[in-house]
């Protein structure tokens, strides 16, 4: 009896895959047949996503009153961010705590919107405020002051971060 | 076995193309690009196709798309979609996309990259034939990040289609390549070993079971080396040789219950049972819900009725029978958790998709299934898919759910402007009429100046210089001279006063030109601003009436679309969470067959164990 159990369950241990006990039940086809429908209505989501973003912009963010604030992290740069507020003119608009994999998004090249909202055509105040720490542990604080102008187009404006001692400045402005 | 190869191959691209590739980070030129890779690289790969969709459409639909930002990545957009499609388990999008870089006019490395890509695609779909006719379209220069990654998917291709031994010298090729420690060795030895190429294939196996590295993925790749090895030299019966390689299979690593048992098996087949009760004593131990473990309770028993230790042995059945018992239970309750739903009411829980190991976790959760049963099926390529579609249909259902908010709060916002302006822009528009009439005669003024003066510059004409003063002077004159027609003293002055007026205009008209040129630049100066005023208050006023005009269609037509996936995604998630459901309760079925039949051998060996105890203690007696 043993002999025949040693020669049964052998092979099965070795190489049955666990497939094999639902094989009759649930096939293959079927399992396509419903990942192909799911992939379909991903698509026609998508779809609606890509609709609603340009409905969104176009009814809360016209162009003559758009301001977009990206964030970046400067390449190479090391430091733990742990928050960024944006304000303009004075007023705060934004505050980001980051998460791990958003840092790590950012240290890959990623660029993040922070804020997206309106302000009247002509001259305005961006303040950007940093906090993090440094590759030694030390707290981060850092703040910088830009003038930004409006005019009848969308204003994006990106703020690249660099870690503190870096050749640049720590926080720079882009105008895109 | 073909389908077990190809799972384990699909492993392998998956583990050694994460280890090899590190993206390198490209000065960025487009903003938008740049936040839909955010999105990708956290995971977020809705957010990101979305993004450079949105973008793509737009880029495509410009006159000039060449001064676009997003020019200056458009063919690593492209492929990102099709990465993230890929991503997001959206493999007919991709290979449509991936197929339009390869039949567009593209440079040769691009267009290999994009049938690499789309043969890795078809790979992963078990489809190797698709995979051979995308690898087949690959023609000239073959860029450097993907020249190994691609030797490696073309040996696995042809591992799938039969093709072993030009599988064999591709991974020959491969050993020693930076990222494939191990992985190409041991796809060498499967190849090989598929290919009846018997003593190769060992030697290949032995030499991955040896790969030097300490990253957890060629570890693991060396244990599974060895643990093939073992047991197909086990199967050759050769157990002697099989115990050299099962034994080199760490203790904590992944395969170690199935080394263990097959450790003890080598043990066994060369009849040293005691020795054999060393791996399955320490085997015994872990967790009974592994098979390994299960068998090794009715191995240890008959390693001891093996020593004619009929004792030991009955009591080990008894133990096994006991621990089968409980697990049946366990296995039944499981069953009767997922029938009445609530295996995938947990798989959905937030603070279980948080956490990597979620699946161990779901078992703490109350009234829930007993997942270390079904971690074997759940670590399966088919149910992977299929549990990761039913999570991405939850978080569509979520996302529907919050766009159909989003139209609500629209429809409010566009109702809110709709009351604020329309009873305020019919006043508005008819003051700005008035103004309008007004700014365009002062325009046309100012034109008829600017062509006067410019037509004093071919003909000067002192006489329109005139001032104000000077005209009115001029005037009276003209009344007094008719009012003195017969007085010749008087009209002597008069004209005196003529020849001193005009005298001026005369001398002074150089300056006076240049002071009209003044003028005309300052009133140029003035009608810019008003004419950037007007332009500024025509935008506000469109801006006012398309904040909340023309919106009620695409409202409507959104609202609809919604609507319809919402329910589709309703109905396919039923299906696909039946789907799951019925491949977790068919696991636990075979199992519980399985656990039966250990109950029914275990009981049959018991009484014989007692039996043969009885008999061995009644001879004892009859020999003293």
């Amino acid at each position: 009896m043993y002999r025949f159990f040693v020669a049964a369950v052998m092979p099965m241990l070795l190489w049955a895959p666990s497939a094999a006990g639902w094989a009759e039940q649930v096939s293959r086809e079927q399992i396509k047949g419903l990942d192909e429908q799911v992939q379909e209505i991903k698509s026609d989501a998508l779809g609606i996503a890509a609709d609603l973003n340009r409905l969104e912009e176009k009814l809360l963010y016209p162009s003559n009153s758009q301001l977009a604030v990206f964030v970046s992290l400067a390449p190479g740069t090391k430091f733990r961010l742990d928050a960024v507020e944006i304000r303009v003119d004075g007023k705060p608009v934004a505050h980001h705590l980051y998460t791990l994999k958003e840092l790590e998004a950012l240290q890959r090249g990623g660029v993040q919107r922070i804020y997206t909202g309106n302000v009247r055509s002509g001259e305005h105040t961006l303040e950007v405020h940093v906090l993090g720490k440094s590759a030694l542990g030390g707290e981060v604080r850092n703040s910088a002051s830009f003038k930004v102008t409006k005019d009848v187009a969308p204003r994006l404006v990106g703020i690249t971060l660099a870690a503190p001692g870096a050749a640049g400045p720590s926080i720079s402005l882009k105008d895109w | 076995m073909r389908r077990l190869i190809l799972f384990l191959c699909g492993l392998l691209v998956a583990a050694a193309s994460s280890a090899a590739k590190a993206p390198a980070r490209a000065p960025l030129k487009d903003l938008y690009f740049g936040e839909g890779l955010y999105h990708a690289y956290q995971g977020e790969y809705f957010d990101a196709i979305a993004r450079l969709d949105t973008e793509l459409g737009q880029y495509y639909g410009l006159d000039e798309p060449g001064l676009d930002t997003l020019h200056f990545h458009i063919n690593q957009a492209e492929f990102s979609v099709g990465d993230f499609e890929l991503n997001y388990r959206m493999h007919l999008r991709a290979g449509r996309a991936i197929k339009a870089v390869l039949e567009g006019n593209v440079p040769p490395p691009v267009r290999n990259e994009a049938a690499y890509r789309l043969a890795r695609l078809h790979f992963q779909k078990d489809q190797p034939g698709d995979a051979m006719t995308a690898l087949a379209r690959i023609d000239g220069k073959v860029p450097d990040t993907i020249r190994d990654d691609l030797a490696f998917l073309r040996g696995n291709v042809y591992v799938a289609v039969g093709r072993f031994g030009e599988a064999a010298s591709i991974f020959k090729g491969l050993q020693g390549a930076k990222g494939y420690e191990g992985f190409a060795s041991f796809n060498l030895g499967i190849a090989e070993l598929r290919g009846g190429e018997e003593k190769d294939g060992y030697a290949s196996l032995a030499r991955a079971g040896q790969a030097g590295a300490s990253d957890p993925a060629t570890l693991a790749i060396r244990d599974k080396a060895n643990l093939v090895l073992g047991s197909r030299l086990l199967e050759a019966k050769q157990p002697a040789l099989a115990k050299q390689y099962l034994e080199r299979v760490r203790i904590n690593g992944p395969f170690s219950a199935s080394a263990l048992l097959a450790w003890g098996w080598s043990d066994a087949g060369l009849q040293r049972y005691d020795r054999a009760l060393v791996p399955w004593s320490l085997l015994v131990k872990r967790n009974v819900t592994d098979p390994a473990v299960q068998e090794a309770l009715l191995a240890v028993p008959y390693a001891y009725a093996q020593l004619n230790v009929h004792g030991k042995a009955a009591l080990g059945y008894g133990r096994a029978l006991e621990a089968f018992g409980q697990e049946l239970d366990k296995l039944n309750a499981s069953a009767k958790s997922i029938r009445e739903g609530k295996f995938l009411a947990a798989l959905v829980r937030e603070e279980i998709k948080q956490d990597p190991d979620w699946v161990i976790k779901l078992r703490a959760l109350p009234e829930s299934p007993e997942t270390y049963y079904l971690m074997e099926l759940m670590a399966s390529h088919d149910f992977q898919e299929s549990l990761k579609n039913y999570l991405d249909l939850e978080a569509l259902r979520k996302r529907l759910d919050a766009w159909e908010a989003n139209l609500d709060a629209w429809e409010e916002i566009i109702a809110q402007r709709r009351a604020y302006y329309q009873p305020l822009l019919p006043e508005l528009d008819r003051q700005f009429r008035a103004l309008d009439s007004q700014m365009r005669l002062r325009i046309e003024q100012r034109d008829r100046l600017d062509k006067r003066i410019k037509a004093m510059l071919v003909q000067p004409r002192p006489d329109f210089l005139a001032t104000a003063e000077e005209r009115v002077m001029r005037g009276q004159l003209d009344e007094l001279a008719k009012r003195h027609r017969n007085d010749p003293a008087t009209l002597e002055r008069i004209a005196r006063l003529r020849g001193v007026i005009a005298f001026r205009i005369h001398t002074e008209y150089d300056q006076r030109l240049t002071d009209a040129w003044k003028h005309l630049a300052e009133l140029n100066g003035v009608i810019a601003a008003l004419k950037k005023q007007y332009a500024s208050y025509v935008r506000t006023r469109q801006a006012a009436s398309q904040s909340y005009e023309g919106y009620d269609t695409t409202l409507s037509r959104l609202r609809t679309r919604i609507a319809d996936a919402r329910e589709q995604s309703k109905t396919l998630m039923a299906r696909q969470g039946h789907l799951l459901e019925v491949m977790a309760l068919n696991e636990l079925e075979t199992r519980i067959t399985r656990l039966e039949e250990y109950q029914v051998k275990a009981r049959f060996a018991l009484a014989d164990s007692y039996d043969r105890a009885v008999k061995a203690q009644e001879a004892g007696a009859v020999v003293k």
